[in-house]
């Protein structure tokens, strides 16, 4: 994926150089679409708080209204305004997503690399450390985990969840990493006596870049779906809102049975789109990246 | 083939033991005391409570140095014993989990191997069929990104409390005798259907999308383009296709199990389904942490075995791992 602006000829394309991509990007309908459904939820979390008018967590509602001109979303059995807690689980999601996802991808990144690039010994032990962390049931650890933390904030769920997700990735960029470590290139950097982490970090990772924003794509998509299940079996965090305890709340509380929808939808609906958006835009940055895949 | 499964096997003992030390460590080494935490729940007289503090100091054999504990803990494992219900004192956790698994498999079963099953065929002929493509793919990718538990809170919501067409709770009729009659299992299947539903929906949409995938990239292969050039047929091009696409989806099975599992659960707390999601919830909301201990170990090992028995059709089908070839790194 570098560009090529040096001593191309001056096709089209490649006088582009860079903005080739872009080229591809702003024509790609599933990126746009996945992009827009994404940013709108994103700009939720960041302002919908400051836009909500009640207190999350206070009883100051009458209790089971249906979404009217003075809550938004309706409030819940016990008189919380539902919008308030939407937005700022929204804002715990992302919170989660992302210090989750990028945990998981700094792990998976540096074994992949190292497992990748060193092959033999090196390769034995993190692939077997790889395999043992793949096959565990991560729910069922984290389960056991959380359970006994008294306590539990986003950051330590967050930290959970990163910390058993990476191994998928971990795999995919040593394959990655095993197939770049056999090129030219990498023997000229070797030949030159460049440092491993050099190599990994200036000659590797680079050539791979696409790949790695996708893998933390995937994470972060995972690490939001992992963090609304731990929530909704009662073992999300203690201080704050998040999507998957409004589930919780909701069914535990028979508002199933009660028809009050307002209060499990919503959180639901926003998992549903912002992982559903994150597919779709990887599958279009898959075609914008990859030329064989555009289908243009 | 001996190789092949022997490293497969050394990596899920491995797993075991890891997961078995996990969960002897996590009580002992996480900030807070679970025994006082414990006893602080439970306690209802000052006198009570000393008296459950040596019990669970003896339970846990805290007293004792850490590798004797260690030990103590694999011998009562071997021994099917893994402590006593605290909620539902003194009943062994063993029998409430037995009493829990054949829910949860009666679940888990069916909607892993159907929804595999359907998502490979509705795949397979999605894949390079512009209609139906365009319709399976989108549908894929919103059920694959649907919260397990939404999804049935959904169908609960829709069809069983709107149109009252389904129970909205329990594995069978409270008001029924648990027995061998037809009644009770009629009522049994009634309220498996809906849990069942969205379970299997969920795992669809990813079953469907990968498939779908790799038949385009089979049909890209030199093999088929060969077969087409020969004028094969597009239904013979399409089933090699089919054959080669599987064997990558049978390594996804084992992989996505964990997460099935992890489904089946807030399945069940959603239905108030009385299989081990039920059994781990009533065990959080009462911190009755040897029921989520003992629930942890039967998951890892009800994981593991599926894992090994994928692994054994895996080299029924693959001829090349029998040969000692590596096939397909799984």
């Amino acid at each position: 994926m570098t560009s090529t602006t040096d001593s191309a000829p001056a096709s089209p394309a490649a006088k582009a150089g860079r903005n080739e991509i872009l080229y591809f990007a702003l024509r790609n309908p599933k990126l746009l679409i996945g992009a827009v459904v994404f940013t709108i939820f994103l700009l939720g979390a960041i302002f919908g708080p400051m836009l909500a008018t009640h207190e999350p967590m206070t009883f100051d509602a009458p209790p089971g209204m249906p979404p009217s001109a003075d809550y938004w979303f309706g409030t819940t059995l016990f008189g919380q305004d539902v919008f308030s807690q939407f937005v700022n689980g929204l804002r715990s999601s992302f919170i989660v997503g992302t210090l989750a996802g990028f945990t998981a991808a700094i792990i998976g990144m540096f074994i992949g690399f190292f497992a990748g690039y060193r092959g033999g010994f090196v390769d034995e032990v993190l692939n077997m450390l790889t395999n043992v962390v793949l096959v565990i049931p991560t729910f069922a650890v984290l389960l056991v985990v959380a359970a006994y933390l008294s306590v539990r904030g986003l950051g330590t769920e967050a930290a959970f969840i990163g910390l058993t997700s990476w191994p998928w990735a971990a795999r995919a960029i040593r394959a990655q990493t095993f197939s770049l470590t056999s090129r030219d290139f990498v023997g000229m950097a070797r030949l030159n006596g460049e440092s491993t982490l050099r190599i990994i970090f200036g000659e590797i990772a680079p050539n791979m870049s696409s790949y790695l924003v996708m893998t933390f794509i995937l994470l972060f998509g995972g690490a939001i779906l992992t963090a609304a299940t731990l929530d909704f079996i009662g073992l999300g965090p203690t201080d704050s809102i998040s999507l998957g305890l409004m589930m919780n709340y909701s069914v535990m509380n028979a508002a199933l049975q009660l028809g009050m929808w307002w209060w499990f939808v919503p959180p639901g609906l926003a998992i549903t789109a912002i992982v559903g958006s994150l597919y779709v835009m990887n599958v279009g940055l898959d075609e914008v990246f990859n030329p064989k895949l555009r289908a243009l | 083939m001996l190789r092949y499964l022997a490293r497969k096997l050394f990596v899920y003992i491995l797993t075991f033991i890891v997961a078995v030390t996990i969960d002897w460590a996590i009580p002992r080494f996480m900030p807070g005391n679970p025994v006082d935490a414990l006893v602080s729940r439970i306690a209802l007289m000052p006198d009570a409570n000393a008296a459950l503090t040596s019990y669970f100091m003896a339970a846990f054999n805290l007293d004792q140095p850490l590798w004797q504990q260690y030990l103590n803990f694999w011998s009562a494992l071997f021994h099917g014993d893994l402590g006593r219900s605290i909620m539902l004192f003194p009943t062994p956790v063993t029998t409430l989990i037995g009493r829990a698994v054949p829910y949860t498999l009666g679940l888990l079963l069916p909607s892993i191997l159907l929804s595999w099953y359907v998502g490979n065929v509705v795949g397979a002929l999605a894949a390079r069929r512009k209609l139906l493509d365009n319709s399976v793919l989108p549908l894929g990718y919103l059920l694959t990104a649907t919260p397990y538990m939404w999804l049935g809170i959904l169908l609960a919501w829709v069809l069983g409390s709107t149109l009252g067409w389904f129970p909205l709770a329990f594995g069978y009729d409270q008001s029924l005798k648990v027995e061998w009659s037809w009644q009770f299992f009629g009522s049994l299947l009634y309220h498996w259907v809906l849990p069942f539903a969205s379970l299997f929906m969920v795992a669809l949409g990813g079953w469907a999308i990968g498939m779908r995938n790799m038949i385009i990239y089979e049909l890209e292969s030199d093999y088929a383009n060969y077969l087409m050039a020969l004028g094969a047929p597009q239904r013979l091009v399409r089933k090699y296709a089919f054959r080669n696409a599987m064997l990558p989806q049978i390594t996804g099975l084992a992989l996505q199990l964990g997460a099935v599992v992890g489904g089946a659960l807030v399945t069940e707390i959603v239905f108030s389904y009385p299989g081990l999601g039920w059994l781990v919830l009533s065990g959080i909301q009462n911190q009755d942490y040897f029921v989520i201990q003992g629930v942890f170990l039967f998951i890892i090992v009800g994981v593991l075995l599926a894992n090994l028995i994928v692994d054994i059709v895996y080299v029924i089908v693959d001829p090349r791992t029998r040969v000692g070839l590596q096939g397909d790194a799984a």
